[in-house]
């Protein structure tokens, strides 16, 4: 009996990896699982060499073991709505600033052509050069942090929005003035659903950026957020909580990523086409 | 839908794009009847699409006026409607929200909107796919749904700049037919630009014959042929022949079939229509004289 039992489970098993949904998620916990056992490997190392035994908390179960405790006191939420403000406000800015210079860059050949070199130049500096100047100018950590990330972060979304507003079909203006359309419609109906896919994907190069900037910038100055956690973590020799709260960076950083990919999804219309 | 045609005037009309620039046409007089429709037969560059789209308010011209019905003729409006090449849709919306567009630009409320988004589609027969999106339709269809998209305004006057010439044969001819029946069955005026001498006989009730630089209407003539008309009729192919005859008159050539004719004076006969067979013929031409 077994020996039908097993293919029909083997059967029913290949019929459920048909699915995009299940194919995925099982390939995406098998690659986490290879990720642990590299990093409980690494740790095994550490325990065996004597000069590094007591770094042997960086292993992945005192890590999750950390987890509840950090929780528990709240450091993790703490952390998190720090550095969501500052992230959040900071590609808001990037946002805001980013998609209207992208539509003048799109629109505008004068403009392009004139502003290429300046943000070409600017778009090269690393954010992070721009730290003790936006200290000196912004009188709080906070804000200079929100410089940081907004600066880093508005070429990409300017870059993508100039991008697609090229790639935009001239008569489609001229079918819409023909239908009676209004400078307003021409933005709202056309013009932003048009572009809507090139913005979002500047966005979620936006947001690897900002993210890749902000740990680092808190790692200076504030008492607050993921990058300040990581760093009293290290200061009191807890490193589990230290290797927990990179791990909850990368979560975090995981999870807004795969939204802004199901976001680009949901208004592209470039691969509609079978 | 009420809709009903308009006079068509056009007076003294002269049109060049810039100071420098060779005049287009000039003092170019032009009136159609209400519903007729008219067909504007030329070679490419000869100005007819140039016409076409002072016709539709989108181009200004350098002097002269088009009235319809006495009202000048000097923006885009939903009344006076132009099809273009391509379908050129907006490809994120569905079949029927591209067809309501004009609507919404008008500011009409949805379940206004609806009924008549709907009779429009009945009109070009989409029912099935009205919650498609246009990429999934074929070229037929999706200038199907142009044409629906420029019906749903109730224009009194349907401007069509070569809008077929991208389809395919049997997709052409089903359209031809089609849009000179929901012409005539709403009562709207049709101006027909094309280089396709069939297309002219097998859709307008006259024909006008534009050629030269600058361009001047030469000839026109009437198409008094009863619907449905079909190409093989003899008496479309004798309207055929002469309207060919007449437009090589005008374009200074030989009588049809005559030696000194070249391609590109010539107007595009037969119902194969497509830019590719020419390409491939021009290009096995080489390879005979290589050979």
């Amino acid at each position: 009996m077994s020996s039908v039992a097993a293919p029909a489970g083997v059967f029913a098993l290949s019929r459920l990896m048909k699915s995009p949904a299940v194919r995925r998620f099982v390939y995406g916990a098998l690659g986490l699982s290879v990720l642990f056992v590299i990093w409980e490997i690494g740790t095994l190392f550490l325990h065996f060499n004597p000069a590094t035994r007591t770094f042997v908390t960086f292993g992945p179960i005192p890590t999750l073991e950390a987890f509840p405790t950090l929780w528990g006191e709240g450091k993790i939420q703490s952390a998190m709505a720090a550095s969501g403000y500052r992230m959040g406000l900071g590609l808001f800015l990037a946002i805001v600033i980013g998609v209207p210079i992208g539509i003048l860059m799109g629109r505008s050949k004068r403009f392009r052509e004139l502003s290429n070199s300046p943000f070409q130049f600017l778009r090269m500096i690393s954010p992070l050069a721009w730290m003790p100047l936006a200290v000196l100018v912004y009188p709080a950590w906070d804000q200079a942090i929100v410089f940081l990330i907004a600066i880093a972060s508005v070429w990409p979304v300017a870059f993508a929005t100039a991008a697609g507003l090229a790639k935009v079909d001239p008569a489609w203006f001229k079918v819409a003035r023909n239908l009676g359309a209004k400078a307003v419609h021409m933005l709202t109906q056309v013009i932003m659903p048009a572009i809507a896919f090139d913005v979002l994907t500047g966005i979620r190069l936006a947001l690897g950026v900002a993210w890749i900037v902000l740990v680092p910038a808190e790692l200076l100055g504030v008492t607050s957020g993921l990058g300040y956690a990581i760093k009293d973590a290290r200061e009191t020799l807890s490193y589990n909580h230290l290797t927990a709260m990179v791990l909850v960076i990368g979560i975090i950083g995981y999870i807004l990523d795969s939204a802004c990919v199901v976001l680009i999804k949901r208004y592209s219309w470039h691969h509609r086409r079978a | 839908m009420t809709v009903r045609g308009v006079h068509i005037k056009i007076q003294d009309l002269t049109h060049r794009y810039t100071a420098k620039s060779p005049i287009c046409f000039e003092k170019t007089n032009l009136e159609a009847k209400r519903g007729e429709a008219l067909a504007i037969i030329g070679r490419s560059g000869c100005g007819k699409s140039t016409l076409l789209h002072i016709m539709a308010g989108l181009l200004k011209p350098t002097s002269g006026a088009v009235y319809l019905d006495d009202e000048l003729v000097d923006k885009p409006s939903p009344r006076w409607v132009m099809m273009f090449q391509a379908p050129h849709l907006f490809p994120w919306m569905k079949v029927s929200q591209n067809v309501g567009i004009g609507l919404h630009f008008a500011g009409w409320s949805e379940a206004k909107k609806r009924d008549r988004v709907a009779e429009a589609i009945n009109l070009v027969a989409l029912q099935d796919y009205a919650e498609n999106n246009v990429q999934d339709l074929s070229g037929g269809q999706q200038q199907r749904v142009a044409l629906a998209r420029s019906l749903v305004m109730e224009p009194e006057m349907l401007l069509l700049d070569e809008p077929f010439s991208a389809l395919d044969a049997f997709t052409r001819a089903a359209l031809q037919r089609d849009v000179r029946s929901i012409a005539k069955r709403l009562g709207i005026n049709l101006v027909i630009v094309t280089h396709d001498i069939d297309e002219a006989v097998l859709m307008a009730d006259r024909a006008l014959i534009m050629a030269g630089s600058p361009g001047k209407i030469y000839d026109e003539l009437d198409i008094d042929l009863p619907d449905p008309r079909e190409r093989q009729d003899p008496t479309v192919q004798a309207m055929r022949a002469r309207l060919m005859e007449a437009f090589h008159k005008a374009a200074g050539g030989a009588p049809a079939g005559g030696a000194s004719c070249n391609g590109h004076e010539e107007p595009e006969i037969g119902n194969g229509g497509s830019a590719k067979p020419q390409v491939v013929s021009a290009a096995a031409m080489k390879k005979g004289k290589k050979g």
